[in-house]
């Protein structure tokens, strides 16, 4: 995977390439708002996987280039993108059938903050000039069956996201298994953080003091 | 003889009253029917709830909508849009109340009130906010929350494609609430960019079935909200 020169660790591209790997041949996959739209551009080779935006399509692909095609054809960031072969629309009640009644295998969120114990916090910071914002954020994560989110792993002022307890309100509890971060792939499992790899030029310690829990390393 | 088409945008949304709850179709600019919400602007109704799952961008279309000052209640999933003032001012001065739904929680209560159906239990935002005040249930060891369906007095929905009765053919995303928000008003009001003889709609294609729409109007080339936003137009 390329690393930007200046930049320490992945990419927005290189997060989401990451988790397209880990997506299982023949597998449904929802995509969230922010980097796991970019989800959609990485398919590994050999596999067919649908992906499903919440506004209405199964068989999403890329945004066109230079911003062209159809302002009708929109993911669930409102970003134009692409219908492959094989796709199909919908409306919004069977979009949301699919994911409250346990269709979409997989489902890749952004997060504000992910807890130890794998809650999620990733629409609102509870301030009161704030606007609350949710989407399908909800219902995506009590329906969806397995939900992986990719997020930096700091915020912009450097405050660590991977969190013993989420001090935002929660989206839901108990429901993120692993996370893909700019620094590592981490799981999240009844020990709580599980390092299970390192972005390029990345050590553990590194990792450890930007995560404010206990973060198990690498079995030896 | 049954036929739905109106002449115009204005004619359409005449009888919409103040107080009434309006439902309109779109997700951001897909779908959303911003001839009739214009219409709407113009004819002056205050008082409104509406049902969007945005709030809009600009100040055009929805947004424009809010700033005129007729809508007291919004109810909706995702009211937050880079570039757009207009409902972030209104909510921070407590100028418009807020009813936050998580969105498919918002798409099955639409469904849930055109289907006759009262209310529904649902796991989505156990644990959160947004269970506050709200029965909580357990089935076989899941707690639900129950919610309330949820009807209009009118739909503003935009189409591709409709005939007199109105049978309804949407175009791509811009599908998504306009089918559900169709079955849950009392009037249904269609944008079509264009009407077609009978007849001429598949009855194996055609999405939204005729019963569930009061008025057809043609708008034959809808603006695109991006476009006015693009070059700030501000309506009216």
């Amino acid at each position: 995977m390329s690393v930007d020169d200046n930049a320490v660790g992945w990419s927005r591209d290189d997060m989401a390439k990451r988790a397209a790997f880990d997506i299982p041949d023949g597998a449904y996959v929802n995509l969230g708002i922010g980097i796991p739209e970019l989800v959609a551009k990485h398919v590994p080779e050999g596999r067919e996987v649908v992906y499903h935006t919440e506004n209405g399509l199964l068989g999403m692909g890329p945004s066109p280039v230079d911003d062209e095609g159809d302002p009708e054809l929109i993911n669930a960031g409102k970003r134009r993108v692409t219908a492959v072969p094989g796709a199909s629309y919908f409306h919004h009640a069977d979009s949301f059938v699919m994911i409250r009644g346990g269709h979409i295998d997989i489902c890749v969120l952004g997060a504000m903050q992910v807890s130890e114990h794998g809650d999620l916090a990733n629409w609102s910071t509870g301030s009161p000039d704030s606007i609350p914002a949710v989407g399908g954020a909800m219902d995506l994560v009590a329906g969806a069956n397995t939900i992986r989110v990719i997020t930096q792993h700091c915020t912009r002022d450097g405050q660590p996201k991977l969190v013993e307890a989420c001090s935002y309100p929660l989206t839901g509890a108990a429901v993120v298994k692993r996370v893909y971060t700019d620094l590592a792939v981490v799981d999240i499992g009844a020990n709580g953080f599980q390092l299970v790899e390192l972005a390029p030029g990345i050590d553990f310690e590194h990792v450890r003091d930007l995560t404010a829990a206990e973060l198990r390393p690498l079995p030896n | 003889m049954i036929d739905k088409e109106l002449p115009t945008v204005a004619e359409a949304v005449a009888d919409i009253f103040d107080g009434a709850t309006v439902m309109i179709g779109g997700f951001g600019e897909a779908g959303s029917p911003i001839e009739l919400i214009h219409a709407l602007i113009d004819q002056g109704a205050s008082g409104l709830t509406v049902v969007n799952n945005n709030a809009g961008s600009g100040e055009v279309g929805l947004a424009a909508l809010l700033k005129s000052g007729g809508v007291s209640k919004l109810i909706c999933s995702y009211p937050r849009t880079a570039g757009s003032r207009v409902f972030p001012d209104l909510y921070r001065s407590g100028r418009i109340e807020l009813e936050l739904v998580p969105q498919g929680t918002l798409s099955e209560r639409i469904r849930a009130g055109g289907a006759g159906i009262p209310a529904f239990f649902t796991p989505t935002a156990v644990g959160t906010p947004l269970q506050d005040g709200k029965e909580i249930r357990t089935f076989d060891g899941r707690d639900y929350v129950m919610e309330h369906g949820l009807t209009a007095d009118f739909a503003l929905v935009k189409c591709s494609r409709a005939d007199r009765h109105g049978n309804l053919v949407y175009n791509k995303t811009a599908r998504n609430f306009g089918p559900v928000m169709a079955t849950a008003a009392a009037t249904t009001i269609v944008q079509a960019s264009e009407i077609v003889d009978i007849g001429a709609l598949d009855p194996e294609v055609v999405v939204t079935p005729g019963i569930f729409v009061s008025r057809v109007v043609g708008v034959a080339k809808p603006a695109l909200e991006s476009e006015l936003v693009a070059r700030e137009v501000s309506y009216p």
